[in-house]
């Protein structure tokens, strides 16, 4: 594509820009598609980069890992900041708080607010341990994510988390969430 | 072109007609404070402010350095937009420090065509360019129980405005071709915490922005540097950072940030989700505490916002609600984006309290800290936007009440 036919394009979605907008500018339309830019995603490229694990789990990597496995890696990588236990902290309580919500104390933890297990595979696997992002391989994850759920009372001594299991588990605080009702004052 | 020898020659003649430059160290002082008698400084490749001025943004005390937020000297600015270097900050895994010639954007999910860009190929896609805020939806949180803040940077500091420079993100998705099923975009930023949020397809497809610039020059590094999400109106957190990856779903993810956190429990026990949209605020900025109020003439100040739209009216206070007078909005006045507000007022020395309160274009009133928590109870933590109240002691000092 021409340099000359690039800047044709451009008032056309200038314009469809700022009819969003409530104090418009006047512009001439003229739309030009497709651009042509970008290249082609591979696949593997694809694959590779993708670690967004949804609730049904369809990105979710081959691996497992196990309550006792999961357990061993929580003490050397995770309890110096969220307690032996998972919720003497200093930080955020990961374990506990079941019943809690509409108390005056509410606990928000793992157990007691978040509504998928999927979400714990995805945010360790992202952004945890904190110091050591993406350290963590997929069967460590498993494992971690099982011994949480564990000590939840969520899934028993005995689970092995993989792929299958994982979008499987039925987290309690599931049905507790809400739409955005807002604007909400009388 | 003159070259460095004639240069020097033209110099050394100057000073030998003139008897030397006046240089500014070697005057008395009387002389110095004269600016009139002396060459002022030369010129700077990149500017910088006076050395008279010193206003920083505030750090949360955090253990975490790099998981943390800072907070705009609201109480010391003039105008709409906030300076780049003084825009609020909110990031959870450190800011990242990203080569641009390598980043790039993929796009995939439920598209026909998944695509990469880089850096390059969004310069060369039709440019736009609005002002707009971005407030994290934690401002103010510790107004929810009673007064929190010690001042307005405190209370208020993590709401910014810039004028943002990018491509219609929906340009974009259209380039890749979006399915009919998809609904969601779900955004990751290349930081520590790979920040994930999921953003409605017909936002996305309105007014979604990706950010290049802000303020007319390349994005800071904090503020997504080289390219940012830019959801106009929404909670800050969506508007992800260091954009990396945009994948469209039939489905939110469901991530961290909007399971765990950036939801808001309610007195039943359930908690609302994807609650998006900053309500209209206000707060006075002039005077607020840490400022002392002088007798007589003087001018009340402030900022009003809506993520709704644009500011339709501003009232004010000066005698604890007994009566409102409406402000001046200082246009333009411009959609989800800060509006500047003034009203004169000469103090007569009483302690009294002043506040703010403003109405949108969709007449929706900024509420009372007794309504929000009449409804949303004392746990919902996020998107507080109370009527924000300064008591004026009879000295002129102020405090948040």
């Amino acid at each position: 594509m021409s340099e000359r036919r690039q800047l044709q394009w451009a008032p056309g979605i200038a314009l469809v820009w700022m009819l969003g907008l409530s104090c418009p500018d006047a512009g001439a339309a003229d739309d030009i598609r497709p651009t042509g830019l970008g290249k082609a995603a591979a696949a593997a490229t694809i694959a590779a980069q993708d670690i967004a694990i949804g609730p049904r789990g369809t990105a979710l990597p081959p691996g497992r890992g196990t309550v006792s496995e999961g357990a061993a890696l929580y003490a050397s990588k995770c309890a110096m900041c969220h307690g032996e236990q998972g919720h003497e902290g200093p930080d955020p309580a990961l374990v506990g708080g079941q019943g809690s919500l509409a108390s005056d104390s509410p606990l928000l933890t793992i157990g007691s607010y978040w509504p998928y297990a999927t979400t714990v595979y995805d945010y360790i696997y992202r952004a945890m341990p904190f110091f050591q992002p993406g350290s963590l391989s997929p069967d460590d994850v498993y494992a971690l994510t099982a011994h949480l759920l564990h000590t939840n009372g969520i899934v028993a001594a005995d689970a092995v988390i993989d792929r299958t299991s994982l979008p499987a588990v039925s987290m309690p605080n599931r049905d507790g969430f809400i739409a955005d009702p807002r604007p909400d004052l009388p | 072109m003159t070259t460095g020898t004639d240069r020097r020659t033209f110099l050394q003649r100057v000073r030998d007609a003139l008897g030397g430059f006046a240089v500014a160290g070697l005057l008395p002082a009387a002389a110095r404070a004269d600016t009139t008698r002396m060459q002022g400084a030369a010129a700077r490749a990149y500017g910088t402010r006076s050395p008279h001025e010193s206003s920083v943004r505030w750090l949360t005390p955090s253990r975490y350095p790099t998981s943390t937020a800072s907070w705009t000297p609201l109480g010391d600015l003039a105008g709409s937009i906030t300076p780049s270097a003084l825009h609020f900050e909110r990031h959870h895994g450190g800011v990242p420090g990203i080569d641009p010639a390598l980043h790039r954007l993929l796009v995939h999910g439920l598209v026909t065509r998944p695509l990469t860009f880089s850096l390059a190929d969004l310069r060369r896609f039709a440019v736009v360019q609005r002002q707009c805020f971005l407030e994290c939806s934690g401002n103010s949180y510790r107004e929810w129980q009673g007064p929190g803040g010690a001042d307005v940077q405190q209370t208020h500091g993590l709401t910014s405005s810039s004028e943002w420079t990018g491509v219609p993100l929906r340009a974009v998705l259209e380039e890749c071709g979006v399915s009919a099923q998809a609904g969601w975009v779900i955004a990751e930023g290349a930081d520590g915490a790979a920040m994930t949020r999921s953003v409605p397809l017909a936002k996305c497809l309105d007014d979604v922005m990706l950010a290049y610039a802000q303020n007319g020059e390349p994005l800071r590094p904090e503020q997504g540097y080289p390219l940012r999400l830019l959801v106009p109106g929404f909670e800050g957190s969506i508007s992800v950072k260091w954009l990396r990856r945009l994948k469209l779903s039939d489905r939110p993810v469901y991530s961290r940030e909007e399971t765990a956190k950036y939801t808001d429990l309610m007195p039943d026990g359930r908690a609302r989700e994807f609650t998006f949209v900053m309500e209209a605020k206000s707060v006075i900025t002039t005077p607020s505490p840490g400022q002392r109020l002088a007798l007589g003439t003087g001018e009340i100040r402030g900022l009003a916002w809506s993520g709704r739209g644009c500011i339709t009216r501003v009232e004010v206070t000066t005698d604890d609600g007994a009566s409102w007078r409406e402000a001046r909005l200082h246009g333009p006045v411009l959609p989800m984006c800060h509006t500047r507000f003034s009203v004169p007022w000469r103090w007569d020395g009483a302690a009294t309290v002043i506040a703010s309160r403003c109405i949108d274009e969709t007449d929706y009133v900024q509420p009372t800290r007794e309504a929000l928590r009449a409804v949303r109870g004392d746990h919902s933590f996020y998107h507080y936007n109370g009527i924000q109240r300064w008591r004026v002691d009879d000295d002129g000092g102020l405090r948040n009440v």
